[in-house]
């Protein structure tokens, strides 16, 4: 009795296992991109890092022409990275 | 049943190393053998969590054919009890890691289904090769290791659970700790993913972040369970001993704190790769370490369960584990090369860097004393030990630090600061320090105690410090948005809950540490020989045995001796505790003499304590058996006399017999109520002990703020789920 | 001086300060440590030093006295055994036939042990006896 249940339980299992090699190949368009990814998490960061440095100045922690080059800078890479990531999605949607 | 439970341990096996092979299959970029591998995880996910209700059904049903079962339970067992058993024992608290780490994994592999496409695999392949390492020890490791063992034939009655564990906070503290163990196998595994595939960068970090958090607070958890059970439960009064295997779940947790600090640096400058890789590869590792302590009877601790087959294979992956991380490490050094450098000294980054010095410098500390039986043994050939007052000696000053520091990392910018704003922002808190230190002095003893001193003072900076961000930040808020306090407050926190929530742990790390400062340092104990109706003073305090307490459980099988203590204080009543000491009955009594057994047996203390905010008092009482000997060996006597004129065989004979020695252990219970001996009370008087625990929960808050999804998260991955859904069907349109 | 040598300097101070620190460390552990050993060793090791003392509680040896306990204490395998005598705390498992260490000296064949030194190991949860229908005593 016991071994039926073993053996319903492997076929439940393999099956279910197997159900996505027994699909045809197909291509990867709906997985996101990781340089997609990478740079969105990038993105973010950086926005959090232009958010930590108002936040540094509103507690007196530099002073406003220091926060003023630092903004300045990081504001410079966020859109660098903006930029790449328009590029990339572009060529993306253009496939 | 089982059969079917050693079944679905087999096809546990199967699934994992199947998982594993077709993960490795999908690194070279086919989808199907990456989903395939996927649902093996989730199908190991589902035979585990079978074997397991099958195994706590046999509990409950106290199936005895199950050695497990047999071994650790009894039909005598509380409900509760009898579903925890399971992992007080070898076999039970394999399956549970196995079990856990198959849930964490299906739960991370659900979550990024869809995302770190190239990562994913490698992760899936390392899980699966530690699931299946230990699956392979429950089938292979003999007997012990099995938790689908059988007896035959079964036995009628069960060995029961040993009393130290009945108990809620020790019933739930493993699965607790093997929680935080688990889930940093997690991050082990993406980074040594992320390592092999090249791709150490922002999306790693994100999703990584986010597990070792997770893994941090299940240990959080774990640490302080032991520590309060330990401090509640035990006749020793204590919340921490440096025993290896206490030792083995706080090493992981330092590491971890470390690590989670110094990813903030790698995602803004790019640096410290390296040190994030080995931080994370180490903290896995000692988590498996403590794994292997608690089964190899390697060293010698009150947790040591023994000398087991389990030990060694644990000890080959750990040398696998790290010898593998540490050459995947050496090979990918040029993709770990920092970006830039750190601007100045005086940074957040040049903090954080300095902190993980002093973390990983605590845990060094902590390894060397843990393991130093074994280096003196190879080295000098004979085993020598360092006890508490090594670890305390060296621990205290880099504590002492650390607390210096959690006030010092929130005060100081990102990239640079200068000297004036640093003046202006430090000069409150300083202000603060230096009063509380003045106060101490005049106002207490803490003057005499230059370590207390110390850390209460840097403490009370760092508290100073914190109160100080949040006020400044509450401000900012207001002249931003306008609104109220409290409201500002919640705005404020809701929008950087990761930096808020890290505020509140570290409020809750310097409130916890002035707490241990307090009580161990200040710390009034004394042993108190009392008849009853004689009283002594301890500190402050007097107390006075007034009269004894007795009573006897049949469901638990328990003889309770305990006292009325009474303790006043300048002649003002003050408290009234109830000291106890629980007699069980042993598991190899000597028929003849059964009521000797039960105080041969095992014996726990129920400790007196009153709590309050500044400070417990805690008693516990050990009555002085020695006077009731002779009573002890009369009733004994009596039994055997009794026993001899009931044949053995005639129906009704056990149970009679049983009646019997109930009644004998029942008459010595009220002789001891009539004709009471002295009993020994330690005394302790731990000042501002409970703070300890209040900063435990404050830093369980924090995380918990810091771990919160915010909505623009949650918006995210909605999209993504779209998004995904959009392409899958459109494709097959 | 040049930022690369500045590096240099920092790095070449940093770990020369680890390993000074590693030297302090190795060097207080040996000096703060104690020994562990069996009832046979110490027999022979002779009577002085402080050691931790390891092995059984010898069984029917354990007596409790006005002042504290005294016990036996056996090596693991059985061979020699030394009389303990102990003040301070008894921990919850202590029991004869139990794994035991206790931090003291020998003083004319006794081991005067250091009060709440005592540390008894846990029952081994992990152990390979399964126990058949062991004679419990039931309370009614």
């Amino acid at each position: 009795m016991e071994f039926l249940l073993v053996a319903a339980i492997l076929l439940v299992v393999i099956v279910f296992v197997t159900a996505p090699l027994r699909r045809p190949a197909r291509g990867e368009a709906e997985l996101e991109d990781p340089r997609i990814a990478e740079l969105e998490a990038r993105k973010e960061a950086k926005y959090r890092e232009i958010r930590d440095a108002e936040m540094d100045r509103e507690s007196g922690k530099v002073t406003r022409e220091e926060w003023r080059r630092q903004d300045a800078e990081l504001r410079r890479e966020a859109i660098a990275i903006l930029k790449e990531l328009d590029e990339l999605e572009a060529k993306a949607a253009a496939q | 049943m089982i059969v079917l439970g050693a079944a679905c341990l087999i096809l546990a096996l199967v699934a994992a190393l199947y998982a594993g092979a077709a993960a490795l299959a999908g690194t070279r970029g086919d989808r199907r053998w990456v989903d395939s591998s996927r649902r093996g995880v989730y199908a190991l996910a589902a035979l585990l969590t079978l074997g397991v209700v099958i195994l706590e059904v046999a509990f409950l049903r106290s199936d005895f054919s199950f050695r497990l079962v047999a071994d650790h339970s009894s039909t005598t067992t509380p409900t509760g009890y009898k579903l925890t058993a399971m992992w007080s024992s070898q076999g039970g608290s394999l399956l549970l890691w196995a079990w856990v780490l198959s849930l964490a994994s299906s739960a991370v592999l659900y979550a990024t289904r869809n995302r770190l496409r190239e990562i994913v695999p490698w992760a899936t392949a390392v899980l699966m090769g530690v699931g299946a390492f230990f699956i392979g020890l429950m089938l292979l490791a003999g007997p012990d290791a099995n938790p689908f063992a059988r007896l035959d034939p079964a036995p009628a009655e069960g060995v029961g659970l040993t009393p130290l564990l009945r108990h809620p906070a020790m019933a739930i503290h493993p699965p607790m700790l093997y929680s935080g163990y688990v889930f940093l196998s997690i991050p082990f595994a993406f980074a040594i993913g992320a390592l092999i595939t090249r791709r150490v960068d922002a999306s790693w970090i994100r999703s990584t972040r986010r597990f070792a958090l997770i893994a941090w607070t299940f240990l959080t958890i774990g640490v302080a369970l032991g520590a309060r059970w330990s401090y509640s439960e035990l006749g020793w009064g204590g919340y921490w001993a440096w025993d290896p295997v206490e030792n083995a779940s706080l090493m992981p947790w330092l590491l971890t704190t470390a690590f989670l600090h110094s990813i903030q640096v790698q995602e803004r400058r790019g640096m410290l790769k390296v040190w994030n890789s080995s931080l994370i590869v180490t903290a896995f590792s000692l988590a498996l370490l403590g794994t292997f302590l608690v089964r190899s009877g390697i060293l010698d601790s009150i947790h040591a369960f023994g000398a087991s087959t389990v030990g060694p294979p644990i000890l080959v992956l750990i040398a696998c584990v790290v010898l593998g991380s540490a050459t995947l490490i050496v090979s990918r050094l040029d993709d770990l090369r920092s970006e830039r450098r750190i601007d100045s000294l005086f940074s957040r980054e040049a903090i954080f860097l300095v902190n993980n010095l002093l973390l990983l410098g605590l845990c060094a500390v902590i390894f060397w004393g843990t393991f130093f039986p074994l280096v003196s043994e190879a080295i000098t050939g004979t085993r020598s030990s360092v006890g508490p007052p090594f670890f305390n000696r060296l621990v205290t000053p880099l504590a002492i630090v650390l607390v210096l520091f959690t006030g010092i990392g929130p005060l100081v910018a990102w990239r640079r600061m200068s000297r004036e704003a640093a003046w202006r922002i430090f000069r409150v808190p300083l202000a603060v320090a230096v009063g509380a230190a003045a106060a101490l002095i005049a106002f207490t003893d803490a003057g005499g105690e230059p370590w207390a001193l110390a850390l209460f003072s840097f403490a009370a900076f760092a508290l100073a410090a914190l109160a100080q961000e949040f006020a400044k930040g509450v401000m900012a808020r207001r002249r931003l948005a306008g609104g109220s306090v409290p409201g500002a407050l919640l705005a404020m926190v809701s929008r950087n809950r990761r930096r808020y929530g890290g505020y509140t742990v570290h409020a809750g790390i310097a409130v916890l540490l002035i707490g241990v400062a307090a009580s161990s340092t200040f710390q009034t104990s004394r042993d108190v020989f009392l008849s009853p109706g004689e009283s002594a003073a301890v500190g402050e305090y007097e107390v006075r045995y007034v009269e004894p307490t007795q009573s006897v459980s049949s469901s638990e099988q328990r003889l309770t001796f305990g006292g009325v203590l009474e303790v006043t204080r300048d002649g003002e009543p003050f408290a009234t505790l109830h000291p106890s000491r629980n007699y069980y009955s042993s598991r190899d009594t000597d028929p003849s003499a059964p009521v000797r057994g039960f105080f041969e047996g095992e014996a726990t203390s129920e400790v007196g304590r009153t709590d309050g905010l500044d400070g417990d008092f805690w008693t516990a009482m050990q009555p002085d058996l020695t006077r009731l000997d002779p009573v002890i060996e009369e009733a004994d006597r009596n039994l055997a006399t009794l026993a001899e004129r009931l044949p053995a065989e005639a129906p009704g004979a056990r149970e009679q017999l049983a009646s019997l020695q109930g009644s004998a252990i029942r008459e010595i219970a009220s002789r001891y109520q009539d004709e009471p001996p002295p009993a020994n009370f330690r005394v302790n008087v731990n000042p501002l002990v409970t703070w300890i625990w209040i900063g435990w929960l404050l830093a369980l808050v924090g995380a918990l703020i810091a771990l919160w999804p915010t909505a623009e998260a949650r918006r995210r991955r909605v999209a993504d789920v779209y998004a995904a859904r959009l392409a899958r069907e459109l494709s097959r349109a | 001086m040049d930022p690369d040598r500045k590096r240099k300097i920092r790095l070449g101070a940093a770990l020369g300060t680890a390993v000074l620190l590693a030297a302090a460390l190795v060097y207080t552990s040996f000096s703060a440590s104690t020994e562990a050993k069996e009832p046979s060793d110490l027999l022979t090791a002779g009577s002085g030093d402080t050691y931790d003392l390891t092995g059984k509680v010898v069984t029917e040896s354990v007596e409790r006295t006005d002042t504290g306990l005294r016990f036996g204490i056996e090596d693991r395998d059985g061979s020699a055994d030394l009389p303990v005598r102990y003040t301070g705390t008894v921990p919850d498992p202590f029991r004869e036939g139990r794994e035991v260490i206790v931090t003291g000296q020998l003083q004319e064949g006794t081991f005067v042990a250091e009060r709440d030194s005592l540390i008894t190991k846990c029952p081994s949860k992990f152990s390979d006896e399964a126990e058949e229908n062991p004679d419990q005593v039931i309370i009614e």
